[in-house]
């Protein structure tokens, strides 16, 4: 039953009937109406718990700012939290969630016991960040559960959501009255104009005024306004487009929910848009909040914004509530009484803090035999569930105390208007600062070169003046972006007829008998429960910065972001510090100005289409062959290959021995490739690295390791001499990019004389290593254009030839300790050279093997990973490979100074060792902190940490790799590895090559 | 997100195609062996961070690959030339209190 609509009047649908469902109640509404309106209109009073008190709250806003209604759509996957029911916008089926109250809105366990109070005193937050973290996570379940958080999908979001580049000359943000004109006045200028609304329907305070344009409703020249921006082609017209952000170089992000009024999926297109933004020229015209007056009991359900107030009834045809007191310190909110009065409601009285109010809203009021009872304040609401009467009383003439007996006066709808807070917001975003103007009472936007304001964003209140002010800013705008004036054709200000508003008082607070800290709650920040008592305390307490003040009450911290208190908090901070509004400051805005979906954000960059996989030209056979994936970067690389019935370690075994046996196959194209050429590249390679490559010719090939100027390592790998001014330089398959722009870094900024050119060439090149003792012999079945010979073709060689019919590379390295061959082809060939080297080894049972049987057979042979054994801190000493630092070096290479920073040389650095259990199948987890003595009391002095380690089925025990203090000093000591679970693993220090340390193995 | 002009390519391009690649003008000295550990400290690891002007250096990432220098305000952001490497900056080093814009918190 719609038991609070008017039978006529409004912009709804009548014809038109919606249901939808609140807390699981079936409901009627009209297409038109919001969320918000509906539940008004069905006499819905209670939509929410409070957050601290668990008191029961009303609808209190008809916009952005409502801090109360906040609902949850849907269940499932498609389900949407924290949505304002004063911005959903009904449709059939649609069923919306109360999110706090606990169980129910209207049965609140907290309410009756209130408990939960005590948990949360000001400062809550302040408090429980400062204490050990296991408070907060016992807390959050429950704070979750009872304050109406939401709760996050279940699924998958099934939904698509788009981004869209745009640029424009001028974006308005805000279609107001000056938002309107501003876009009118710049597009007639030619300019291409953007024009983005929050709203479903376009327009502002002109869709719910009862103000005349040109003689007729205002909708018609809003209609007429609107057409002409409509046929414009160079006008893009956004409602339902929030925008959200503002951030640099005029850059601005814009959320259009294209199908969120239609249902809670799209099935056709996407539901939301990512505008972003780059204008030449914002024009801010964002509106104002109509600011509630703080006093006691001030959130009974029923006490609403004046102005809301005015929007229910001139827009959606629902008046919640018979008997109306109106409560005010300025001309501005007597329009609502009169509209009240006119619809057929009772205004109870009018009461007006200002002793010496009249003028024409007064005039107009009392003419139609409204009761305005002038110097009084509204002290005090009265009821629970809802507002039953209120109590009034005079007041001085500054309204900082009441001076008289209070009287009790029933009605059931509460206004108020303590006046109109500027949305600055986004302004703020920008970087501007804003400023408090005692003439507005509010704070208007700071001054910025880039940014232009109009309308009650500003300041302006006045309808005729924003009308104007809109056709001026546009016009400044459009001048801004560089685009001739002259001669264009202004849009023209609609006759209208204004009251002359007489001066406004400052009243945020309304005085109480009692002091803040005993009278009955006055609610500053409904969302978070805080109150006029609880800034005193701060300030009190301490508190005199408005940012610290925000973080210890809470004031602002709520999805609402304290539209509609943090004003009234500061006024009356700076009262309680004994200062002005203006020294007190504000605090800093920032994106979003409403709460924006994750879905929205990222688009379509979700998956692989954020995180893209690379995969090599033999990824199909890998899949095809069983292949467990690891990811390296964004590589997929197979990691092992397990047999039907095989465990991970049974498969790694397996593939271990069989390149200690026989031989196995990796595909390694993963690996950086930067192929560098230019008479200065050798010098240059020698520059970068701690070894010589001057004397490398062609056909040879080196191992290099690469420091960062603090003398650390960053990246390790084989550089070839391919001819003449031309190298090869193999990197580690995750450093790649960093290393290629780490050379250009260097080439470009410190050694531009140096003649060197570097060309990635990591994708270009499919590389298959074939290892073990009988690695020789595939290949030699593969190719007779390279003698494979010990003699002819060394270890550290390669040779250019014709592998399976496939111009090749063949690198004779070793990372496996075996005999090895890096066969290199053209990256399209790379499958079909794999499958001829599978079958020429079929006879030796060649053995694919993946990156875990990699790890193990250098880790078996001391070979260090950078990034697994190195971390950035370690230098070559560190890792027991001094051999690889050239000493003789003319020129100072990058990092060899800090190798004698006086840390650097210390001696009892972290070093590279080998660690042997006592328990040869013991494998200690990596990471595992080293101490000398297991019953050293705690804390223990930590030795270092293992940082490799495997079982080996070569050696038939586990062997790990681990950095130790001194570390190459105490070969043969015992250390301890301390566990979670209280084990001791027992282990000496070995040396860090297990296998084979003589390297006779790949030497044949 | 910031507006770039690069120098080499000549044209103004979104900020994803770029990387901050920390304070511009730190010279690689040419005899690192005759410097002390606190000379060669002060190369590796001190850098200026003002609040106001600074000189710093980017790379054109996804687009020429150039390193080049640019002069940005560290509280407006605002970028008010960018220049080759081997170019000086045209635009002086902010002093202390040169610096008027206000930061957030
Ligand atoms: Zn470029």
């Amino acid at each position: 039953m719609q038991i609070n609509r008017l039978p006529v009047g409004g912009r709804i649908e009548r014809d038109k009937p919606v249901y939808f469902s609140f807390d699981g109640r079936t409901m009627l509404g009209y297409q038109g109406d919001t969320l918000a309106s509906a539940l008004l209109a069905n006499g819905v009073r209670i939509v929410g718990r409070s957050f601290k008190y668990g008191r029961p709250r009303g609808i209190v806003a008809a916009g952005a700012e409502e801090p109360n209604a906040i609902v949850q759509l849907g269940q499932g996957a498609s389900s949407v939290p924290n949505l304002r029911a004063t911005q959903v916008e009904i449709y059939s089926g649609l069923q919306a969630y109360s999110v706090s109250g606990w169980p129910s809105v209207n049965v609140d366990l907290m309410a009756v016991t209130d408990w939960f109070a005590r948990f949360m005193p000001p400062g809550f937050y302040y408090k429980t960040f400062m204490w050990p973290k296991r408070f907060w996570m016992s807390y959050e379940h429950l704070i979750r559960k009872a304050a109406g958080l939401g709760w996050a999908p279940d699924g998958k979001d099934p939904d698509v959501y788009d981004k869209m580049n745009q640029h424009c000359d001028v974006l308005v943000v805000g279609a107001g009255p000056a938002g309107i004109q501003a876009a009118r006045s710049a597009s007639r200028a030619g300019a291409r104009v953007i024009l983005a609304d929050e709203q479903a329907e376009m327009g502002g305070s002109l869709l719910a005024t009862t103000t005349e344009l040109n003689g007729a409703p205002a909708y018609q020249w809003l209609e007429h306004a609107l057409a002409e921006l409509r046929s414009n082609e160079r006008v893009t017209l956004l409602p339902r487009s929030t925008v959200f952000g503002y951030y640099d170089h005029n850059f601005l992000g814009i959320i259009e929910r294209r199908s969120d009024h239609l249902g809670l999926t799209n099935a056709t297109g996407a539901r939301q848009r990512l505008h972003r933004v780059r204008a030449k020229q914002v024009v801010l015209a964002s509106g104002a909040i109509e600011r509630p007056i703080v006093f006691a009991n001030n959130d009974v359900p029923g006490v609403m914004l004046a102005s809301a107030l005015g929007t229910y009834l001139n827009r959606y045809g629902v008046v919640p509530g018979k008997r109306l007191v109106l409560f005010t310190c300025n001309d501005g909110a007597y329009q609502t009484a009169v509209d009240w009065h006119k619809a057929g409601q009772q205004v109870v009285c009018i009461v007006d803090s200002r002793k010496d109010a009249s003028g024409d809203a007064v005039a107009a009021a009392t003419s139609l035999g409204i009761d305005v009872i002038k110097g009084h304040a509204l002290i005090e609401a009265v009821g629970r569930a809802r507002v039953k009467a209120v109590k009034i009383a005079p007041i001085n003439a500054d309204a900082t105390a009441v001076i008289g007996g209070l009287r009790n006066i029933p009605c059931d709808v509460v206004a108020s208007s303590g006046g109109w807070s500027p949305v600055v917001h986004l302004s703020s975003h920008s970087g501007a600062k804003p400023v408090w103007s005692e003439q507005v009472l509010g704070f208007v936007p700071g001054a910025s070169a880039a940014v232009l304001s109009t309308g009650s964003s500003k300041g302006v209140f006045d309808l005729r003046a924003c009308l104007q002010d809109g056709v001026q800013i546009g016009l400044e705008a459009v001048q801004a972006a560089g685009i001739a004036v002259d001669g264009i054709d202004l849009p023209a200000c609609p006759d209208l007829v204004e009251p002359v508003a007489q001066v406004q008082q400052a009243l945020f607070l309304a005085p109480h008998k009692k002091p803040t800290s005993r009278a009955p709650k006055q609610f500053v920040d409904y969302q978070l429960d805080v109150t006029a008592a609880s800034i005193e305390l701060a300030a009190r307490e301490g508190y005199r910065s408005v940012e610290h003040t925000k973080r210890y009450t809470a004031m602002g911290f709520g999805t609402d972001q304290g539209k509609l208190g943090n004003i009234n908090g500061l006024a009356i901070l700076a009262n309680a510090l004994g200062q002005s509004i203006a020294e007190t400051g504000t605090t800093v805005f920032r994106p979003s100005y409403t709460p924006s979906t994750y879905g929205a954000i990222a688009g379509r960059d979700v998956g692989e289409l954020l995180d893209p996989v690379r995969c090599t030209a033999v990824h199909r056979w890998h899949e095809e062959h069983g292949a467990e994936w690891e990811n390296v970067g964004q590589w997929k690389r197979p990691w092992y290959f397990p047999q039907p019935g095989e465990a991970m370690q049974d498969a790694v075994n397996r593939e271990c021995l069989a390149v200690r046996n026989s031989v196995g196959i990796l595909d390694a194209s993963t690996l950086g490739k930067i192929d560098i050429q230019g008479p200065d590249a050798a010098e240059f390679i020698t520059r970068v690295y701690t070894n010589s490559y001057l004397k490398l010719p062609p056909g040879k090939c080196r191992y290099g390791v690469m420091l960062h100027e603090d003398g650390m390592i960053f990246d390790d790998g084989v550089t070839a001499c391919l001819g003449e001014n031309h190298y090869l330089m193999f990197t580690t398959t995750g450093g790649a990019a960093g290393v290629l722009s780490w050379l250009e870094l260097w080439q470009q900024t410190e050694w531009p004389e140096l003649q060197v050119y570097f060309t990635s060439v990591t994708d270009h090149w499919s590389t298959a290593t074939v290892t073990g003792p009988n690695a020789r012999r595939v290949l030699e079945k593969l190719c007779t254009d390279i003698d494979f010979s010990r003699q002819a073709f060394e270890f550290m060689d390669w040779r250019e030839g014709t592998v399976a019919g496939l111009k090749a590379r063949v690198f004779r390295i070793s990372f496996t300790g075996e005999l090895s061959y890096e066969v290199n082809v053209p990256a399209h060939y790379g499958r079909y050279m794999w499958e001829q080297l599978i079958a020429a080894g079929e006879e030796f049972g060649i053995t694919p093997y993946g990156t875990e049987a990699m790890h193990v057979l250098r880790a078996e042979k001391g070979f260090i990973i950078v990034g697994q054994d190195t971390d950035g801190s370690m230098t070559p000493q560190d890792m027991n490979m001094d051999w690889v630092v050239g000493k003789n070096k003319a020129f100072s290479f990058l990092g060899k100074r800090s190798l004698a920073r006086s840390d650097t040389a210390r001696a009892n650095r972290k070093q590279l060792v080998g660690l042997k259990t006592h328990y040869p199948n013991t494998v200690i987890p990596e990471g595992s902190q080293i101490v000398n003595n297991p019953n050293e009391p705690i804390p223990m002095l930590m030795q270092g940490h293992v940082t490799s380690s495997y079982f080996s089925a070569a050696l038939g025990h586990s062997i790990a790799l681990a950095v130790v203090k001194g570390g190459l000093q105490r070969l043969g000591e015992t250390v301890y590895c301390p566990q979670a679970d209280g084990e001791m693993i027992k282990a000496d220090i070995v040396s860090s090559v297990f296998y084979d340390p003589e390297g006779d193995r790949h030497n044949v | 997100m910031l507006l770039i002009y690069c120098p080499y390519c000549e044209e103004t391009r979104d900020e994803d195609e770029f990387s901050y690649q920390g304070e511009a003008h730190i010279t690689r000295p040419l005899e690192p062996e005759n410097l002390s550990d606190t000379e060669w400290g002060d190369y590796l690891f001190f850098r200026t961070n003002p609040r106001g002007l600074h000189h710093e250096m980017w790379q054109h990432t996804v687009g020429c690959r150039k390193y080049f220098n640019m002069t940005r305000h560290t509280v407006s952001y605002e970028i008010l030339e960018t220049y080759r490497i081997g170019e000086q900056a045209t635009v002086a080093p902010a002093s202390a209190d040169s610096a008027t814009a206000e930061g957030a918190c």
